[in-house]
């Protein structure tokens, strides 16, 4: 416990808001960081997450509130006091020095000798595994190498927080999966505090312990990925995090009404606004319309679309109401799959039944 | 027709339209081409030969061996001394007007533009004018020294180096500026910002990333300056008042007043080939034609 201290630092951020004119960039945000913790800020562009990080970092100054690192007050501290990591969007690499210069750069600053400078980059390289590099220009290097540079420079000087602005958004596909998995490695292994701000939900699904999920400055939700997929708050975080389709549904008689028919396995929440169905693809199974353990949605089948490891069948309910259901594809399954035009039966198992509101 | 028939066909297609995009890239530059060759090559050439006779037609090297006199060294030495002066007194102005075009606020780099791009398009013969009479002995600039007590009597600030030195640093600082302004523009500034995440305080972020990254520009501007100020006429002429003897000065006079154009080629060759040695020091050390990111 007393190890992990050394190694990371809580944050704390009360009430911060920032605007720009009338636009609310950060709308009175409060959110508390564990020490050690992997965080995630996910939300779309003009959401406010890149101002947070930014106001974290000390290049946004906000109007009101209040940031502590480890109980410390920073709101009026400069960036260059901060003593946080930090990887940019564009890596931010400086073009004039080689690599070992860049990611000597910090331990420079910080007045380590020379010996100890030349150990540690090493070390750091060595985590990255680029420390056959530590010569090359910056301009020979690979996107994904130098994502990799500018990891191996935010952690040189093993910094207790560790920032970071959509790092894997410029790598392709394959690249950035396996770095996801050795970001998340690395934040085991070294055990720093870690904000990391993404666009992608998957990317912030994969790698965070929790995640704030932010739109207009605020935060609409911060849990765990798991609460945050299966238990979203409202129809914003249902229709944001993974591909759902929210089906509107009627109060009735102290039920919950879908198609004519109830739902069970829903308790409906008096004063609920605008309620909605959240239906997954991958939650969704061909059933036979008594089956017992599922409620049964009933339509017709429109499209059904290959997409590699997984079918997409595409569902008409009625009413301008679509849904997809997801089939791996398996020999076996697919023999069972319709066909366009097909009337079919889906079943939504109770336990995965959730209806949300519309926020407020 | 068989595929096989039909590849070759176009292949033979391909290449011929490839000869005819070739002939029209050489048919448009044409022009540029002999223009260049008329007005630069010819002249230069020309030039050359003429210094290679006396008054006489005789063929001599007397142009040549006459240059290390001491009074011709003497003019060369003034005029590297001024160029180097100006050059210096342009960086050191240039640089931080260049710096606060970039991070002042809009308004004031706009203004800061303005004023330079006004300076640029005014006449040369104007500003140098309006420096004599600026500068003269009952001028503004010593009625201001004088009421704001800095001075007693009017300095003696035209008709000589200093004089000089001023006129021409305000004529050559566009060329210093513009150039610098282009290199600090296409700065990222995340890279100030990086530097500041590692614990660089603003001055050092500056030291450490943002000067070497302007260094190309300055080295662009500084030749610049250099290079023009080397043969650079009018304004030492006018503001020198006969006590400043630059090579294109000394050119002048050999021609105007003695009608040698040996002498006077001679002169400008040696001009020519200095400047075009300093160009080619410049690239080799300031790294000016290796491609930045």
């Amino acid at each position: 416990m007393s190890e992990e201290h050394k190694l990371s630092m809580s944050i704390d951020i009360e009430n911060l808001t920032k605007t720009y004119g009338s636009f609310a960039a950060l709308d009175d945000v409060s959110l508390s960081i564990k020490s050690g913790e992997f965080l995630s800020l996910l939300g779309s562009s003009g959401s406010g997450k890149t101002t947070l990080l930014m106001a974290l970092a000390g290049f946004v100054s906000p109007n009101a509130g209040s940031i502590r690192f480890g109980g410390r007050e920073m709101v009026f501290e400069p960036p260059h006091k901060r003593d946080v990591g930090m990887m940019f969007q564009s890596y931010a690499l400086f073009p004039h020095m080689n690599v070992f210069q860049n990611v000597a750069y910090p331990l420079k600053l910080r007045g380590y000798s020379r010996a100890d400078i030349r150990q540690r980059v090493q070390q750091a390289l060595a985590m990255v595994e680029l420390d056959n590099l530590i010569e090359r220009n910056i301009t020979e290097l690979s996107g994904g190498q130098r994502q990799r540079i500018a990891l191996a420079r935010a952690i040189v000087f093993e910094p207790k927080i560790l920032l970071m602005d959509e790092p894997l958004s410029a790598l392709d596909k394959r690249l950035r999966e396996t770095m996801q998995l050795e970001l998340r490695r690395l934040h085991e292994r070294l055990g720093m505090t870690v904000v990391y701000v993404t666009h992608d939900q998957r990317e912030a699904l994969t790698m965070s312990d929790r995640i704030a999920v932010m739109s207009k400055g605020k935060i609409r939700q911060i849990d765990t990925p798991v609460n945050l997929y299966e238990r979203p708050a409202n129809r914003f975080i249902a229709e944001f995090v993974g591909e759902s389709s929210c089906l509107p549904v009627t109060l009735q008689d102290g039920q919950v009404m879908f198609q004519g028919r109830p739902l069970r396995g829903v308790t409906p929440v008096a004063g609920l606004s605008k309620p909605s169905l959240v239906v997954r693809p991958e939650k969704l199974q061909f059933v036979t319309a008594d089956a017992s353990d599922y409620n049964c949605l009933h339509g017709h089948v429109t499209d059904v679309i290959f997409q590699g490891e997984s079918q997409l069948v595409q569902i008409d309910l009625g009413e301008g109401m679509v849904v997809a259901i997801r089939r791996p594809t398996r020999s076996s399954e697919n023999n069972r799959l319709p066909s366009r035009g097909d009337a079919v039966v889906l079943g939504l198992h109770l336990k995965d039944t959730l209806v949300v509101g519309d926020e407020q | 027709m068989s595929a096989a028939e039909l590849g070759a066909l176009n292949a033979r297609e391909l290449r011929n339209a490839e000869r005819r995009h070739r002939w029209y890239l050489f048919g448009s530059g044409l022009p540029a081409l002999l223009l260049v060759l008329l007005t630069f090559v010819l002249p230069i050439g020309w030039l050359f030969w003429l210094s290679l006779f006396d008054a006489n037609g005789q063929l001599t090297t007397e142009n040549y061996t006459r240059l290390l006199e001491p009074i011709y060294i003497l003019t060369f030495v003034q005029t590297f001394k001024i160029s180097v002066i100006v050059t210096l007194v342009c960086v050191a102005v240039g640089y931080p007007y260049a710096y606060f075009m970039i991070k002042g606020p809009r308004w004031l780099s706009n203004l800061a533009m303005a004023l330079l791009l006004v300076s640029l398009w005014t006449s040369l013969l104007v500003r140098t004018y309006a420096w004599l009479i600026i500068l003269q002995r009952r001028g503004i600039a010593n009625d201001l020294l004088m009421s704001l007590g800095i001075t007693d009597a009017p300095l003696a600030l035209v008709h000589n180096l200093t004089g000089t030195v001023i006129g021409m640093v305000h004529i050559m600082l566009p060329f210093m500026i513009l150039p610098l302004f282009a290199a600090m523009k296409s700065i990222d500034p995340i890279y100030n910002q990086a530097a500041a995440t590692f614990g660089a305080s603003p001055a050092r972020a500056f030291r450490d990333v943002f000067l070497p990254l302007s260094l190309p520009g300055l080295a662009a501007g500084a030749t610049l300056v250099f290079v023009i100020t080397l043969g650079f006429y009018v304004t030492p002429a006018l503001l020198g008042g006969g006590k400043v003897q630059m090579i294109s000065m000394r050119i002048e006079s050999d021609v105007s007043m003695y009608a040698n154009w040996g002498a006077a080629s001679s002169l400008g060759v040696v001009l020519l080939v200095t400047t075009l040695l300093i160009l080619f020091i410049v690239k080799k050390s300031a790294g000016l034609g290796r491609r930045s990111e």
